[in-house]
């Protein structure tokens, strides 16, 4: 495989993507077939399978050019598989197709996500070199640097302050926006950040940032307005500990458009009786707001919350690009990749252990509230 | 789709206790009533949110020593329109890579990373719905789990497994040689992207009505056949708007490709990140290589917005 993909790189991209693309789904198209003909009686299918039980292993350990020994275990592990798939309580083939459809995926999830992450919560208690257990210390060394503890404080400010303002400002804009002329237009001007990319945006807001020295024209939008009101310019970037505030305005500027989506479709969910029964109770527009819509979203509301919380505690393209972590701007996630970079790989893991630390109890519970909803459904 | 707008219809759901039916909502009365206070505060709001887009937009065609000096709000009185930003960003290298190469090097990496990783969870999502096996649904809740894990986690190891072939010290792979290209980048973003893939596909797929299934099943159709000729096209719906959020998610993705897209293969993210590093004050050249970088992902947007929006809908449990 290797072999394959050095000679696919020295290809012109055009040409590698209809390349990559095509062998991938020939690949599956021959699975499929040999799914499809799996469960078929008589002597050659059956001899088709056999083949194909031995020699997917085969070949698949073939390609990735692992040891011998390894694919030697392979041919074995299929001729056992075959056996098993012969004796399936399904009938004949029922293993053999399951196999095909789940193992793909399932394999590469198994190799690329699940053992890494068990690698990594090993490594996070060893030595820079990989070769000492020093238990926690990793941990210790982060929580007693002050860098380490300002980097947990900030991720902790981004998670405290973000998800709560994007959501009230998309919340707000979602209810109004349905009495406008025009909703689509607004929807896609707010929604269209959601689009662009961290980094694009990140520039985007360095130029809105930008400062000159007082006696000079800015170029920067932001302080403009700050010189037009009478004040004097700031460098938002370098300002602590208000830079970090700069940077979450970037991320609330691109995921308001998302709350605003989102709550907007489940605004439109809530049923005229319940308002117009409000409305003869007496209730004003705010009350109403209140006590009847934001009620009848609740659910939504908490996705939304759960979801920008999530990703504002993982949150690493906005600071790498606007500050890089300068001026005490730094959160986990640059950090590990900061530690990364310094061949730190027992530290980056730390940091990375504490990351998932911090994000599982938001996601159990956005996965429970789910949950609980389909089962109301 | 219906997977897709699940949140609202679960929302729906737990407001009231009656079920189906064409009810009167919110909506429908609302738009009796516009307000022009409504109007004028949405027109302040979407102002506010395009002005920063907009003002790198002319910026980026402004002539350098303009940009440099006044604002961009200003460019009516400082006449000077110029494409020129454009074409030295293209060709600004850093690290031996131009922009324009970037820029084709995302291409590469996202079309197969967008692909690959919707076949393949497509056909985990069949497996899932409509096979029975023992321990299905603790799988299935284990494969739901994966999307909690932050990608970090699997940085290290997985930059190892790579590099050297090894998983725990163990030789799994022959290790890719750095001749390997986009590979460890299309790997990478396939594994990432797979579990939310599976879990969205999986509850579409299993939506689809069991007659359609089991009346194939009577014409002799084996489960290859049904994937292929049912209920992949069925499903075109969902794969479709999952496969604009992977497209997005991954022309945009900037960690991933800082650890395994290096020297040549970079794509534009990476690029504009180490512009910004190096070169921070060349506003001529960051906001046209801004603009190059969001401009596929804007069209994108606005032409299939649709798709998107249900993507997000059904995926705003993201993890």
């Amino acid at each position: 495989m290797a072999a394959f993909l050095g000679w696919l790189s020295t290809l012109s991209p055009w040409l590698e993507i209809p390349i990559i693309i095509g062998v991938f789904l020939i690949a599956v198209a021959v699975l499929l077939f040999f799914i499809e003909i799996a469960p078929r009686a008589g002597r050659a299918y059956t001899i088709a399978r056999l083949a194909a039980c031995v020699i997917f292993p085969l070949a698949v350990m073939w390609i990735l050019q692992s040891y011998w020994w390894a694919i030697a275990a392979a041919g074995v592990l299929g001729l056992l598989f075959f056996w098993l798939d012969q004796r399936a309580r399904g009938g004949v083939g029922s293993l053999f197709q399951l196999f095909g459809f789940l193992a793909p995926a399932l394999i590469l999830l198994l190799v690329g996500l699940v053992l890494p992450v068990v690698q990594t919560l090993v490594q996070s208690m060893f030595n820079s070199r990989g070769d000492t257990f020093i238990g926690l210390d990793n941990f210790v060394w982060i929580f007693t640097q002050p860098q380490g503890i300002r980097t947990v404080v900030n991720t902790i400010v981004w998670v405290l302050i973000a998800p709560v303002v994007s959501t009230v400002i998309g919340l707000i804009y979602a209810y109004f926006i349905d009495k406008t002329r025009g909703e689509k237009v607004y929807k896609i001007l707010v929604f269209l950040p959601m689009a662009i990319s961290f980094v694009g945006a990140s520039i985007i807001w360095r130029f809105m940032y930008t400062a000159r020295p007082v006696d000079a024209e800015q170029i920067g939008f932001v302080n403009q307005i700050i010189v037009w009101l009478g004040g004097s310019p700031v460098p938002f970037l370098q300002v602590q500990p208000w830079n970090t505030l700069a940077l979450i305005v970037v991320f609330i500027w691109i995921y308001t458009g998302f709350a605003m989506v989102v709550l907007s479709a489940a605004i439109k969910g809530v049923p005229t009786e319940q308002m117009e029964a409000a409305e003869l109770d007496g209730a004003n527009a705010y009350e109403r707001f209140m006590n009847v819509v934001v009620p009848g979203i609740r659910p939504s509301l908490v996705v939304v919350l759960t979801t920008i919380a999530i990703a504002s505690m993982k949150i690493f393209d906005i600071v790498r690009t606007m500050t890089a972590g300068a001026n005490n701007t730094s959160v986990l996630a640059n950090e590990m990749y900061q530690q990364f970079r310094s061949f730190e790989p027992g530290r980056s893991a730390a940091y990375a252990v504490i990351l998932f630390i911090l994000v599982l109890p938001l996601v159990i519970y956005n996965a429970r509230q789910l949950k609980a909803q389909r089962e109301v459904r | 789709m219906a997977t897709t707008e699940e949140v609202v219809a679960t929302t729906q759901a737990v407001t009231t206790t009656a079920k189906g039916g064409a009810r009167p909502t919110l909506g429908d009365a609302k738009r009796r009533l516009t307000s022009p206070w409504a109007t004028i505060a949405a027109i302040i709001i979407a102002a506010i949110w395009t002005i920063p887009t907009f003002g790198i937009l002319v910026s980026s065609f402004r002539p350098r020593v303009e940009i440099q000096t006044t604002g961009w709000w200003t460019a009516l009185q400082n006449w000077g329109w110029t494409t020129e930003n454009y074409a030295e960003a293209l060709n600004t290298s850093t690290g031996g890579l131009s922009l324009l190469g970037a820029f084709v090097n995302s291409f590469a990496i996202t079309l197969p990373a967008a692909i690959i990783p919707l076949i393949l969870a497509t056909l985990a999502a069949y497996g899932f719905a409509w096979m029975e096996f023992r321990g299905r649904n603790l799988l299935f809740v284990l494969v739901f789990a994966l999307q909690i894990v932050p990608i970090q986690m699997a940085f290290i190891p997985l930059l190892q497994l790579f590099a050297r072939g090894e998983l725990f010290g163990f030789p799994i792979i022959q290790a890719f040689s750095d001749q390997a290209g986009y590979a460890q980048v299309w790997i990478a973003h396939t594994i990432f992207g797979l579990p939310l893939a599976i879990f969205l596909l999986h509850n579409f797929i299993a939506q689809i009505p069991g007659e359609v299934i089991e009346a194939a099943r009577v014409d002799g159709a084996g489960h290859g056949q049904i994937f292929f000729r049912i209920v992949l096209p069925l499903s075109m719906p969902a794969i479709a708007s999952f496969a604009i959020f992977q497209f997005l998610w991954v022309w945009n993705d900037l960690l991933v490709a800082l650890i395994f897209a290096d020297g040549n293969v970079a794509p534009i993210t990476k690029l504009l990140a180490q512009m910004v590093g190096q070169r921070g004050e060349d506003w001529h050249l960051l906001t046209a290589g801004a603009f190059i970088a969001i401009i596929v992902p804007l069209l994108v947007f606005l032409f299939l917005q649709r798709y998107f929006v249900r993507g997000l809908l059904a995926g705003s449990a993201k993890g």
